[in-house]
């Protein structure tokens, strides 16, 4: 059995930012592997240990840089991973989810995995679409927001709960293949061990170009176009205490004890 | 041209996200100078019809196929509409439901996705406003087509009030039952528990600004300090700190204390779902920019692990050692 698990690198924002031109500015950032999509290899790597003969194959749309948060991928137990770049889609304003779905969707066509593994959205973009566009460019069944996974591969069935609003959750029976998007607490985990890492850096770590995956720069242009990006004028009208520690809780104690919440 | 709206209900009512869409909808449809129009898509169908007839919407198309959700249904329902209506927008939730069909129906229509959108300006191009990095910027994106889809904020938009008389149209579409790929089983609630945080009149919530579970004692002590009772944003409880009873926001709890004190918490739109209904909100933060502090009345934009032990002891308790 084949698992694909498509890994993001997102973009984390410093508590001070710049903004440059139609993006933050590079030095306001840092990477590190889409919160999601870590609860989603780990999903695919205890399915892994608990099945025999099955390979985890990881997916990223990245540049070089984002080798390390795959490296982190492959040392918490997937077996080899693909990284897709190249000038076209470095030179992108941005990727829409129809881009994205189909460059994915062309490794998936070449790599024919049982099923897909996502992460229900990406931190900095928060789409929250690739995975669901993406089943239905491979003609894959689909659930969204996962957070539990009970796979029956002979019976080519995942039972899934489906984790929807207000602490309710829907039981459904998806056929496979299909793609899941994974959601946050479906599992705990782990941390990449020492030998992990070490391992990781053995792992093949496969880089292509759109060429190698049979598609053309085409594939980056969209119809939808980025204008503009801006702080949001604060709506709130927070009054700030100021002042060291020791100010700025007095200052909250005696707003609670005005209020009642405490007695003086 | 017209506005195709998708209304949402699970299990037995229409949810508030429904209503949002009309007050929505009309005010695109007015722009572009189209009408509204809305399907209700499974379940009691006639009964929805006639509980989302509000002012504005010009026509209700029922589609009676399936008592709940499936993802299937909605698919090749709203796949077939759009070809009878050809309508330019295509409106959305963008809810857990709507996410599991919106992305599919847009890549089957092959029409331009924006989700999660804030602001809708009607023009020629669209503009649409959505946030990103956790809320820190907005974007916006001008749409360079006629026709295309787009998923909407819940709580964005008021909910339309007023009493419509739109025309109520039942129509037949074929079901594929063979290409449903999917079947729902029932549903479950969870979350019960001890403690119930949506009673509590003051609430000590905290973060992932907490950073490890060894230094709960201090949240916990603070609590007990002001008599306030613990609750949390998700990743506390995804991590298995504290029970799934205690999480504020969309797939949590919807609490509305008197006082609702935020630590460590970003204010992400999920948690915020929860929790904006607080009376008093109070932030204590180290990040200006977290968007917590826009729905804040007051905020302490400083390190936790220094202000928390200072008001345990303002209100005579002993900070832990952590
Ligand atoms: C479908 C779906 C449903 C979801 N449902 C929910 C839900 O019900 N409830 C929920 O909460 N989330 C929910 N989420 C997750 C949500 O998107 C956020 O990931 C989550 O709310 C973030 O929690 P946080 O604010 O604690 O953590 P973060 O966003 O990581 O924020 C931590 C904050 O702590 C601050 N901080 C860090 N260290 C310190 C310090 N020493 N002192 C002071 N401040 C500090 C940081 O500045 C930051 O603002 C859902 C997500 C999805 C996709």
């Amino acid at each position: 059995m084949k698992i694909l698990v498509t890994v993001k690198e997102v973009a984390e924002v410093d508590d001070e930012f710049d903004i440059s031109g139609l993006d933050i500015a590079d030095s306001s950032l840092e990477y590190d592997l889409n919160e999601w999509d870590d609860y989603a290899v780990e999903e695919a790597v205890q399915i892994s240990e608990d099945n025999d003969d099955v390979e985890v194959v990881s997916v990223t749309i990245g540049p070089e840089r984002s080798e390390e948060t795959i490296r982190m991928a492959l040392a918490k137990g997937a077996d080899r991973a693909i990284r897709v770049w190249d000038d076209s889609l470095e030179d992108a304003q941005f990727l829409d989810v129809d881009t994205k779905a189909e460059i994915l969707a062309a490794v998936a066509e070449e790599e024919d995995p049982d099923f897909i593994l996502s992460g229900v959205q990406a931190g900095d973009d928060a789409n929250g679409a690739t995975g669901v566009a993406l089943a239905e460019k491979l003609d894959f069944e689909w659930a969204a927001v996962v957070n539990a996974l009970d796979l029956d591969a002979d019976a080519g069935v995942a039972s899934v709960r489906r984790e929807l609003e207000g602490g309710v959750e829907e039981l459904t029976d998806v056929d496979l293949p299909a793609v899941l998007t994974i959601q946050t607490g479906i599992n705990e985990p782990r941390y990449a061990s020492l030998r992990g890492i070490r391992q990781a850096q053995r792992k093949p770590l496969d880089a292509q170009g759109l060429d190698d995956i049979g598609l053309d720069a085409d594939v980056v242009e969209s119809p939808v176009e980025r204008t503009d990006m801006y702080e949001p004028e604060s709506e709130g009208d927070a009054t700030l205490w100021e002042g060291d520690a020791s100010d700025t809780a007095s200052e909250l104690a005696e707003f609670l004890r005005d209020k009642g919440v405490v007695e003086s | 041209m017209s506005v195709l709206a998708i209304t949402e209900h699970r299990r037995g009512s229409l949810r508030d996200v429904s209503y949002e869409l009309v007050t929505v909808g009309r005010e695109l449809a007015d722009e572009l100078g189209e009408d509204l129009e809305l399907a209700v898509i499974g379940g009691d169908v006639d009964s929805f019809a006639s509980d989302v007839n509000r002012e504005g919407v010009d026509t209700i198309y029922t589609v009676d196929e399936g008592e709940e959700f499936n993802h299937g249904i909605y698919a090749q329902a709203i796949e077939q509409l759009h070809a009878e209506l050809d309508p330019s927008a295509l409106l959305m939730p963008n809810s857990v439901n709507g996410l599991d069909y919106a992305p599919a129906v847009a890549e089957s229509l092959d029409l331009p996705l924006v989700t999660d959108v804030i602001g809708l300006e009607g023009g020629s191009p669209v503009e649409v406003t959505r946030e990103q990095y956790g809320g820190k910027v907005e974007t916006t994106y001008d749409i360079g087509e006629d026709q295309f889809a787009i998923t909407i904020r819940s709580a964005e938009w008021p909910q339309a009030e007023a009493d419509g008389d739109a025309a109520i149209e039942a129509v037949d579409v074929d079901i594929d039952e063979s290409a449903l790929g999917s079947t729902v089983n029932g549903f479950e609630e969870v979350g019960g528990g001890d403690v119930d945080i949506t009673e509590a009149d003051v609430l000590v919530s905290i973060g992932r600004g907490i950073e490890e579970e060894e230094n709960l004692p201090l949240v916990e002590e603070l609590a007990d300090a002001l008599g306030a009772t613990l609750s949390s944003s998700r990743p506390i409880v995804d991590n298995g700190w504290l029970p799934k009873n205690r999480q504020v926001g969309q797939s949590g709890k919807v609490v509305t204390p008197d006082v609702y004190i935020a630590i460590g918490i970003s204010g992400a739109v999920q948690h915020v779902a929860g929790m904006k209904g607080a009376d008093t909100i109070i932030a204590i933060n180290k990040d200006p920019n977290a968007p917590i502090y826009d729905l804040a009345d007051y905020g302490i934009v400083d390190d936790l692990f220094e202000v928390v032990p200072e008001l345990i002891e303002e209100f005579g308790g002993e900070a832990p050692d952590i």
